[in-house]
């Protein structure tokens, strides 16, 4: 077989992805495909062309790229007026969010708009929210051309129900980083201050001005207490209604103690307080707390059905066409669907045939045929059009609405961590208090003043920061080393919950195997190119899925004969004479008349040429790389595995060689089947990390102890999940079980190290001694010494996994 | 020494004054976007080849 193509390799010019034998030049350079070369032409036009000089390969391919009528919806008024921020007499604004935006190349064309579209007035991008805000005269362009334009050199702006039913972009809140700014110049300003009082015997000259200069800490630290701080207490007292002690109660006692203490001293005249400690802890907390809510706001982990279909849809109302709002369709409407689009709802095929891909829905991996009259469900995807279709069901009750409705009963349990940290806060408080309470007690008779010093400063050092502190640190700092990595964790929690997981139930269609790609092997005698272009000739003339998967495999060039008559029996296979030749391509059943009974083996395409069969190709998935090594190590950390399909059965042998042994498999699951066996694993008492990617795997992931979705580009539809995997990433999950695990080792041995200090400044504590210069010390250097430790052992742990750059 | 005072009210002049600075720069979204207007400040408006040749000679 001589299939390989020898030729030489060249990169597009524009999207720089190899070029393909249909490749097309232009301007002296090479393209992969009309699109791109589409992209150039528009920039060379309007001497755009530094685009490709800013960054390399700044591109993106437009192999996949279909404009027709797709938005037409946005010359209606009504969309358009939800759509839009601000409107004046002729000038209109509006934010897009635009998912493609990568790199410097992105920005600089971005800003440049207003050179391809001459309406546009000003365009201006968020980087880091991957946002653009467009100004433009709507006198002299439409928001659909800007959106057209914008689709056509590749950055297509997501619109979806979701952002025109609220249009508003959430803004994020500000008050932390206030707060933090605040405490932050509060704790430097006071310390500075404090310095005299840190020296024994004070600085010469000083005293005179001690008191002046205390007075003025408190003016400083008075804004912290009420304000920076007001979240403590404020979450304290809410667990108080709710009858729990939570982290923020010892913290809120410390402030408030430290607070009152340092208050009486001053004022009374008695001594310098502990104000420089107060505003460096909850300097610190705030911190920290502001690092536990790293997110990723371009990315959305809690999508629902409505991102994923049309926001408007072509309807037929018996005159003309008409585009509606998806909402707006009811039962008994007449659509129409074109290529590639999306169903929107549970429709009635009115058209002889169409081929649709459900792979997205249920997890077949094969398209599927659908005649004249039969349903399709809403979500899948039109893979030959365009179709004419009658509305079964709307799309707020079609089958997929329903299935992402099943999840909405998603247990809500606190985490394990959670709980840790309010049962040692429950202790941590009451063992506070036991101590400050025995050793006021025990100084009562001898010293009145000792004793209430005592009582006080165990309170003040107590500190309840190694809890509040080590877990955002550490996790914060391994989701944001993971970000980098192309693995986006939902929250801090995802990762305690890695920690725990011992089974992993992988789905197969597009999670172990590539999307969209075949291993194509043949097996028996060796075919001329003589016939390979024949058989090529023939299947490039069908639209059976098989068919189109081997031609684009094939991919010769066909015989241009004009008389070849090739005739296609459906569901069977292909017949035709060329050349003298009899060609018969099809199923088993149809070259040999017997019935194929094993459903074992991978899907055939059986070949026979005057009446002999000469062998067959076998399509069989391709497996993303790093599967197998992925699985064995699992295996081999004792995590039960499974694999669970909406295929049938044929791919389980091919499975078995690669998957490790005692890997259980089910076939044949529908979207309710995959849920419920995830529930079952976890009534059983495990805990059950689900790898998924597709709307069929939704109710899963939402089950799972743990759901991980794979997607191939991050900006590509990805159900709700806890966290978004990058493809190629796949082979990293085991590794990223033990990250999550060592984080939870170095959270305890930071819990041990804080035990350390707090035994230190107790000693100070209950002996009454403990003068604020200690405690000026003690307390940063226990805080700093933390958070350094957590950082920088999470950055090596993630570093030896092969986390990092 | 009552200079002190004189330096301790200058100082906190200053820092408050700064406070209210990185006040106003937070609320006027000037940490929101850290990655555009660093590149933003680097591009022209028009190209001529003479800048497009500049402009690859740092990409290289």
């Amino acid at each position: 077989m001589s299939l390989t193509n020898t030729s030489v390799v060249t990169n597009c010019y524009h999207c720089h992805e190899k070029c393909e034998e249909d490749k097309v030049k232009f301007d002296d350079k090479d393209f992969c495909c009309v699109g791109c070369k589409l992209v150039y032409e528009v920039l060379n036009e309007n001497n755009l062309c530094n685009y490709y000089a800013i960054s390399d390969n700044p591109g993106i391919n437009r192999k996949n790229s279909y404009l027709g009528n797709r938005f037409a919806f946005l010359e209606e008024e009504q969309i358009i007026e939800k759509l839009i921020s601000f409107k004046s007499k002729n000038e209109v604004h509006i934010r897009f969010h635009i998912p493609n935006m990568h790199c410097s190349s992105c920005i600089w064309l971005l800003e440049n708009f207003s050179r391809i579209d001459k309406g546009v007035v000003r365009s201006q991008v968020d980087f880091v929210s991957k946002e653009i805000l467009i100004v433009f005269n709507s006198s002299a362009t439409s928001l659909r051309n800007i959106v057209e334009q914008l689709t056509l050199i590749g950055y297509e702006p997501e619109l979806n129900l979701n952002k025109v039913s609220n249009h508003q972009f959430a803004k994020k809140s500000n008050a932390r980083i206030y707060k933090i700014g605040l405490a932050g110049f509060a704790f430097g300003n006071i310390m500075l201050l404090s310095f005299p009082e840190y020296l024994s015997g004070g600085v010469f000259g000083a005293e005179d001005f001690r008191q002046l200069f205390r007075y003025v800490i408190v003016v400083l630290a008075l804004p912290v207490f009420f304000y920076s701080a007001s979240e403590f207490f404020i979450n304290s007292f809410r667990s108080f209604r709710q009858k729990v002690v939570n982290i923020d109660v010892p913290i809120a006692i410390g402030i408030l103690a430290m607070f009152l203490r340092s208050l009486y001293e001053i004022v009374s005249g008695t001594g310098p307080g502990y104000f420089d400690s107060m505003t460096g802890l909850i300097f610190f907390m705030l911190i920290g707390r502001n690092f536990q809510d790293k997110t990723y706001q371009w990315l959305s982990f809690n999508r629902d059905y409505t991102s994923y279909f049309p926001i408007a849809v072509t309807r037929y109302n018996g005159i003309k066409e008409e585009t509606v709002l998806v909402n707006d369709v009811v039962k008994g409407d007449r659509l129409k669907i074109r290529n590639h689009e999306i169903i929107p709802a549970d429709v009635k095929l009115l058209n002889q045939s169409a081929h649709i891909d459900y792979s997205f829905v249920s997890g077949e991996s094969t398209p599927v045929k659908v005649n004249k009259g039969e349903l399709i469900y809403a979500g899948a995807k039109l893979l030959n059009g365009p179709i004419d279709v009658m509305v079964d069901q709307a799309t707020s009750n079609s089958y997929l609405t329903k299935l992402w409705n099943q999840q909405s009963d998603k247990v809500n349990q606190t985490s394990y961590f959670q709980k840790m940290v309010n049962t040692i806060s429950r202790w941590f408080v009451l063992v506070t208090v036991v101590i400050a309470i025995s050793s006021f007690a025990y100084w009562y008779h001898q010293d009145f003043t000792r004793a209430i010093n005592a009582f006080t400063a165990v309170l003040v050092i107590a500190c309840a920061c190694a809890l509040a502190l080590s877990a955002p640190f550490t996790f914060g700092n391994i989701i944001r080393l993971l970000g980098k990595k192309g693995i986006y964790l939902r929250n801090v929690q995802v990762i305690e919950k890695l920690a725990d997981i011992d089974t992993v139930i992988f789905d197969k269609t597009g999670t172990l195997t590539e999307p969209e790609s075949n291993q194509i092997n043949y097996v028996g005698v060796e075919l001329s190119d003589f016939h390979l272009r024949a058989i090529y000739t023939i299947v490039s003339s069908s639209t059976h899925p098989l068919s189109i998967v081997l031609s684009k495999y094939l991919k010769l060039k066909a015989f241009a004969d004009t008389s070849i008559h090739i005739e296609e029996f459906p569901g069977q296979g292909l017949t035709a004479m060329i050349f003298g030749h009899h060609y018969k391509i099809g199923s088993e059943e149809y070259l040999t008349g017997k019935k194929q009974l094993d459903t074992l083996k991978s899907t055939r395409v059986y070949i026979g040429i005057d009446n002999e069969i000469y062998g067959y190709f076998a399509i069989q998935n391709k497996y993303r790389e790093g599967v197998k090594e992925l699985t064995s190590d699992l295996s081999n950390h004792n995590i039960q595995l499974g694999v669970i399909s909406g295929d049938d059965e044929h791919e389980r042998i091919n499975l078995s060689t690669i998957l490790p042994e005692g890997t259980h498999m089910r076939f044949h699951c529908k979207p309710i089947d995959k849920l419920n066996y995830i529930n079952e694993l976890n009534q059983h008492g495990f805990k059950t990390m689900m790898v998924g990617d597709g709307l069929n795997d939704a109710g899963a992931l939402m089950h799972g102890h743990v759901g991980i979705a794979i997607s191939n580009d991050i900006n590509n539809f990805t159900p709700a999940c806890d966290a978004i995997i990058i493809g190629s990433n796949l082979s990293k999950l085991e590794k990223l079980i033990r990250l999550a695990k060592s984080a939870n080792r170095i959270i305890i041995i930071s819990f041990i190290i804080s035990l350390v200090y707090n035994f230190l400044g107790l000693w100070f504590a209950v002996q009454g001694t403990l003068s604020p210069v200690i405690a000026a010390i003690l307390m940063p250097i226990s805080t700093s010494s933390l958070v350094i430790y957590t950082v920088v052992a999470s950055s090596i742990k993630a570093r030896q996994l092969g986390f990092t750059k | 020494m009552k200079v002190i005072i004189l330096l301790i009210i200058a100082s906190l002049t200053v820092a408050i004054g700064f406070l209210i600075a990185f006040f106003w720069s937070v609320k006027t979204g000037q940490f929101d976007d850290d990655t555009s207007p660093a590149v933003r400040i680097l591009m022209d408006n028009e190209i001529t080849s003479n800048e497009k040749s500049k402009i690859n000679h740092y990409d290289n």
